[in-house]
């Protein structure tokens, strides 16, 4: 797409986060939408398109009160929501539409209405995968990060580390799910999942949502928000199943969308202030820092303990304190996309000062797919 | 007993009639030699449905795991290995280290391991590993 050509009018979480006992997941997507309309200063005739994943669409637009003309139901987990972004402005720069509505919300915690992700089977899962104990995230996404660490030299506690270093970020969001600090050791000492994964390198189990709003720059520009511009946009997919990774030690999806995403915005690793690495596992960030290219590979343990990523550090990381820390629902892309918008606001709880682009880094269906967004807050960088 | 266990389909049958008659049964594309898994009709890497199913030797090396110590309920109660074991054909695969203590100290990366097979009831069999050095006679 074309640097700066569409803007984020309209973001908000769902009111609450955390424990939600009094909605439905229907009803927090429709929460979370209602807060981003009200963040735009829009209503509901002014939104011609719709975007979730885990949901219909249809039942989405229904449900609000929106006859749209343009819809998108891409569902390929966690990083949908970078997708949809990406297909969004695809959409409006093609005069498909010219305001869309995308929304998340799970129940990941209460499980009200909460989605199912059905395996056959006959799957390929099914077959392959399901037959060997495997059923929820730390049964599988984690496998590979032992490969990883024998060939770099990591250890458990450069996986600590990772989580430390959010929850220092955490320590500043008042919306932070765990907000006290941790040492190495007590991550560490936590309990074991699935080793070397302790409790406290995995992601937590929350309810919410959040909603973007996104139009042409031109439309942008009338509207009461400061714009957030897309810079940059990729999308890239491996396997379904985690054995047939090409190479364990890094993500070909990651490295894909994060290229893609930087050439389109034309800017180098240098340029960028702040990085959101969907971190659902303690190994997903030690990925991110260097299939996107900001380190070479296997120096991102180096880098984490040097504290680049760490308040005050060259390269902020995940600064709402991501999956570790501030909150996962089960698709927790749409939270690291609002955290970039804030901090591209200058609103974040724990703001950088000054910051100009922001990389937003998705990962799905456990390697599988991978969404980058690149955003800016300057309307001619 | 494990409850998720699969239902063969038309191009997997002949994978999981192996594992009932003890063949751990991979794929080769004819023109182009790629050994490939899990099993379909043509080869992924140059499309030709020219394929043959052969008799892979079910030895390999432990490429990654985990241990999960939160078993799903049809797994047991004791920790267990999750692992994805490097065929000396090429493939990869996921299955469970049996056969030795599930312990970091036992499960060692890059250690032989060869194929045992676990019958599951008369349809299903499933390719599990085992340390090589614990095959008594080889």
């Amino acid at each position: 797409m074309k640097p700066h050509s569409i803007a984020v009018v309209g973001a908000a979480e769902t009111t609450k986060l955390g424990k939600i006992s009094d909605a439905s997941v229907l009803g927090l997507h429709a929460d979370a939408a209602l807060n981003a309309m009200k963040d735009a200063g829009l209503t509901l005739a002014d939104i011609d398109g719709v975007a979730t994943a885990g949901i219909s669409p249809v039942d989405l637009a229904y449900y609000l009160g929106i006859s749209p003309t343009f819809a998108d139901g891409t569902m390929v987990g966690g990083c949908s929501f970078m997708l949809l972004l990406r297909h969004a402005a695809a959409a409006i720069n093609e005069g498909l539409c010219n305001m869309v509505l995308i929304t998340h919300a799970e129940s990941g915690r209460s499980q009200i209405d909460a989605g199912v992700f059905p395996r056959t089977p006959s799957s390929l899962a099914g077959q392959f995968q399901q037959p060997y104990g495997v059923y929820v995230a730390p049964t599988v996404f984690t496998i590979p990060a032992l490969r990883y660490m024998k060939t770099y030299g990591a250890t458990e506690e450069d996986l600590a580390r990772v989580a430390v270093v959010q929850r220092q970020w955490a320590s500043r969001n008042p919306r932070a799910s765990f907000r006290d600090l941790v040492t190495v050791e007590d991550v560490l000492d936590s309990a074991m999942v699935a080793w070397p994964f302790r409790k406290l390198m995995c992601c937590l189990v929350t309810d919410g949502g959040g909603a973007l709003i996104l139009t042409s720059a031109a439309r942008a520009r009338d509207l009461p928000q400061k714009p957030v511009y897309v810079l940059g946009t990729g999308e890239a997919f491996e396997s379904p199943l985690i054995d047939q990774m090409e190479d364990f030690t890094s993500s070909k999806a990651f490295h894909v969308s994060g290229r893609k995403a930087f050439e389109e915005a034309g800017i180098r690793h240098t340029d960028v202030d702040h990085l959101m690495v969907y971190d659902a596992f303690a190994h997903i960030p030690l990925y991110g820092l260097e299939d996107l290219g900001f380190v070479g590979r296997g120096e991102a343990k180096d880098f984490i303990r040097e504290g680049h990523t760490a308040p005050g550090g060259k390269l902020p990381m995940n600064t709402n304190g991501g999956g570790l820390s501030y909150m996962h629902s089960g698709m927790y892309g749409m939270y690291a996309l609002q955290e970039s918008v804030r901090q591209m606001r200058g609103i974040a709880p724990a703001q950088i000062q000054g910051a100009k682009i922001s990389v937003c880094h998705g990962v799905g269906g456990w390697f599988s797919a991978a969404g980058t967004i690149i955003f800016t807050n300057d309307a001619r960088n | 007993m494990r409850s998720a266990l699969p239902t063969p389909t038309p191009e997997t049958r002949h994978y999981w009639e192996g594992c009932k008659a003890g063949e751990l049964r991979l794929q080769r594309c004819t023109p182009c030699a790629h050994v490939y898994f899990p099993p379909r009709a043509f080869c992924p890497k140059c499309s030709s449905r020219d394929v043959g199913v052969f008799a892979a030797t079910g030895r390999g090396i432990l490429y990654s795991y985990i241990i999960n110590h939160r078993p799903r309920p049809d797994m047991g109660s004791e920790p267990h290995s999750i692992a994805v074991v490097q065929l000396d054909e090429g493939p990869r695969m996921m299955t469970n280290i049996i056969n030795c203590p599930q312990t970091p100290e036992a499960l060692v990366l890059d250690m032989p391991v060869s194929v045992v097979f676990e019958t599951q009831n008369e349809q299903i069999t499933l390719p599990l590993f085992e340390p090589a050095k614990a095959r008594g006679e080889t």
